[in-house]
């Protein structure tokens, strides 16, 4: 804290501070998550420059955010292993079974195997329902070796990554499954599968009221005790960069509009005069990016706000400390890879839906994204240390890298390279700076 | 183990009331090992009892079997005259047993406040912490104890050697423990602070709290103890009145392992040399 003396007396004064520092420190907001913020706009930037514009379009950063919603959405349950020193290298394969076996279920076995028929109303939500049931039995199950066997969790998740595949294997016969029923589908995007323009614009005015609630709900906590807040300046600033952000994303989705023949399809079947240069269909936020934000919300909620959240801190933190302070440490453990089946199982849901398709495939590597994201957002494999939404931020990172080289036409090898390195370098620099901030 | 105890209840402090704490015939053994062998003790209300001995002794051992840190292999735990099973912990905790760990068994990643309530969070009505609430006790807490500290939103792990045993002090003394146990709570403290917290015991103490207090330091134990144990090898070499033995006699007992009845003058004279 010693960077902090001159802006807490800048603060205390109530004055505008002079440094970017100090103006920072009495904004309280997390520098990590800055710098993440400016990597992320650098990256931006740089592909924009190199691709001659075609990466800042309304249409890039829509699908950016379409693919980035899979691996974030499992990022965030897989900050909570790291944290608490363990790894998950099954997601990718919970995801395929999870994904197969709704596939399957909305198929096969509702319309045909019970007679049911394809496409009633309430088959996305069983479908959904036995899937996230399903991943919540693996991931426990694997957890429960892992609490209460003793045996480490690089074994037993390796172990799952084989077993789980080999069973999609054993199920499908080879087979693809396909179509997936309709209301399912929408859950993978796709213009049909989004928002539109304003319900997106009521989400995003939500989420501003939100920001702003919780944000003065804490600050009247403090003063009630008594404690320091921030300035009112800096109070002020911070709720409108929220805002701006929120507003400026749905902005961006909403200047994407739908592809022409898909508009000039629905003028036709909704006996629409299409005006000269084709009907204009603002997309709106995707399905998936609305669920990978409800799930970053939950989850961080989770982490920060319930006791289950902070155990798992603190085991990470101190495993025996956290023993002989009375918390369950093995139950614990086992809930984390619980909740990482669950959220396998929504991208599960998400990939199954985009491709309209269950394939055998479907989820192999993801484990790598899915752990190159939380360790690019700041979770250290050392225990105790990371958060859900730099998690998030790091699944951006990863695709924003693959979409803006595929942009780019550099070769998928290649990619693989920048993104290995990237990887590597983004944890090194981190580590550096720590140390140099933990002296 | 016959004559040991009627030593000790010949040295027991003339105190009438049924003990807190009995540890009967304890046995704890890792691998081949026996840490502890057949140690029988006991703590009352108000009482101060140091467990003293060399490294190795089994002091810290048997003390984690009343903390349900290592659950004894045999033996009995009596608690207020009732025999109790303390499997872990959170039983130790029920029962009104709070500890202090050498290792201070600190979360080193979260603040004091989340430390200080680890596994006993403050929630709101609807299960979610209260942070802030939990802050403002940690903050009226650290404001008796140790009056220097500030930094309440810092991870312990940036703290002072001594801020981290306040810590972890305020965390045992906050819940109403009615049995303490610290090992070593001075160890990595200053003069300052090492004061602060032998008046923290004596204060503790008159509130009727029982302390088992673990230290190498034999003059902190004659200052503080109303009965000294002394162990040597896993097990007990006896119990004895600290008003009615000198510290050399009980430094026999460390490294001899010899009662004060059994040592020669020769014998106690060797000790310095």
């Amino acid at each position: 804290m010693t960077e902090g003396t001159g802006a807490a007396e800048d603060a205390a004064r109530g004055q505008p501070p002079r440094s970017l520092r100090s103006l920072l420190f009495s904004m309280e907001l997390d520098t990590r998550m800055l710098g993440m913020v400016a990597l992320v706009a650098i990256i931006w930037v740089g592909f924009n420059v190199m691709s001659g514009g075609l990466f800042l379009t309304a249409r890039n950063l829509w699908n950016l955010s379409v693919q980035s919603s899979s691996i974030a959405i499992m990022a965030t349950g897989m900050v909570l292993i790291i944290v608490s020193r363990n790894i998950d290298l099954s997601v990718g394969s919970i995801l395929g079974l999870t994904g197969y076996v709704m596939g399957m279920a909305q198929a096969v076995w509702i319309p045909k195997s019970l007679g049911l028929g394809f496409d009633q109303p309430y088959t996305w939500i069983v479908v959904l329902a036995l899937g996230l049931l399903l991943g919540a039995a693996i991931g426990g199950f694997q957890g429960f070796i892992v609490a209460y066997s003793k045996v480490p969790a690089f074994i037993v998740t390796l172990g799952g990554l084989l077993v789980w595949r080999g069973l999609i294997f054993e199920i499908a016969q080879g087979q693809t499954i396909s179509p997936m029923d309709k209301t399912y589908a929408l859950l993978g995007g796709g213009p049909t599968g989004s928002l539109g323009e304003w319900p997106s614009w009521i989400l995003g005015i939500v989420a501003c009221a939100g920001i702003a609630f919780m944000l003065i709900t804490s600050r009247r906590r403090r003063r009630k005790y008594g404690f320091p807040v921030r300035p009112t300046w800096a109070f002020v600033t911070v709720i409108v960069l929220g805002c701006a952000a929120v507003l400026g994303f749905v902005w961006v989705t909403n200047s994407y509009h739908w592809p022409e023949a898909l508009a000039h399809q629905y003028a036709v079947s909704h006996n629409i005069a299409e005006p000269p240069g084709g009907l204009q269909i603002p997309v709106g936020i995707a399905i998936p990016v609305v669920i990978m934000i409800g799930v970053t919300l939950v989850m961080t909620f989770i982490a920060t706000r319930r006791r289950f959240g902070r155990y798992v801190f603190a085991i990470g933190g101190n495993p025996e400390a956290a023993e002989l302070g009375g918390i369950n440490v093995r139950w614990t453990i086992m809930l984390t890879f619980a909740v990482v089946g669950i959220l396998a199982a929504i991208s599960g849901a998400v990939q199954t839906a985009r491709l309209d398709s269950a394939v055998t495939s479907l989820g192999t590597q993801a484990e790598l994204d899915v752990i190159a994201a939380a360790v690019i957002g700041g979770t250290s494999f050392s225990g105790g240390i990371g958060t859900i939404p730099g998690a998030v931020l790091g699944a951006v990172v990863m695709q924003s890298l693959r979409s803006g080289m595929v942009l780019l036409r550099v070769d998928s090898p290649i990619q693989d390279i920048v993104v290995g390195i990237v990887l590597v370098a983004a944890v090194g620099i981190d580590s550096f700076l720590r140390r140099r901030a933990a002296r | 183990m016959s004559s040991q105890g009627v030593i000790m209840a010949e040295m027991q402090a003339p105190n009438v009331a049924l003990p807190l704490v009995e540890m009967r015939d304890i046995r704890i053994a890792f691998g081949g090992v026996h840490a502890v062998e057949g140690v029988t003790v006991d703590l009352h209300a108000g009482e101060v009892v140091g467990l003293v001995g060399g490294n190795g002794a089994g002091k810290s051992t048997l003390m984690r079997a009343l903390s349900g840190a290592h659950a004894p292999d045999s033996g009995e735990i009596r608690i207020d005259d009732r025999p109790v099973t303390i499997a872990n912990p959170r039983d130790a905790k029920a029962l009104g047993i709070e500890t202090i760990y050498q290792t201070l068994a600190l979360a080193d990643n979260v603040d004091a406040a989340a430390n200080m309530f680890l596994g006993r969070e403050l929630t709101t009505r609807v299960g979610s912490l209260d942070d802030a609430a939990m802050e403002s006790m940690t903050r009226k807490v650290m404001g008796r104890l140790n009056p220097r500290f500030k930094n309440f939103k810092t991870p312990v792990m940036s703290l002072s050697g001594g801020q981290r045993q306040s810590v972890a002090i305020a965390r045992a003394v906050h819940f109403n423990a009615r049995i303490l146990i610290m090992d070593e709570p001075t160890a990595a403290l200053g003069p300052a602070e090492t004061v602060q917290v032998r008046n923290l015991i004596k204060q503790l103490k008159n509130e009727g709290i029982g302390i088992f207090l673990i230290s190498h330091d034999i003059h902190d134990v004659f200052d503080l103890a109303d009965r000294i144990g002394v162990m040597l090898h896993g097990k007990l070499v006896g119990i004895v009145d600290k008003t009615k033995v000198t510290t050399d006699e009980v430094l026999a007992m460390i490294i001899m392992g010899k009662l004060p009845g059994e040592v020669s003058q020769k014998e106690l004279a060797e000790l310095h040399g």
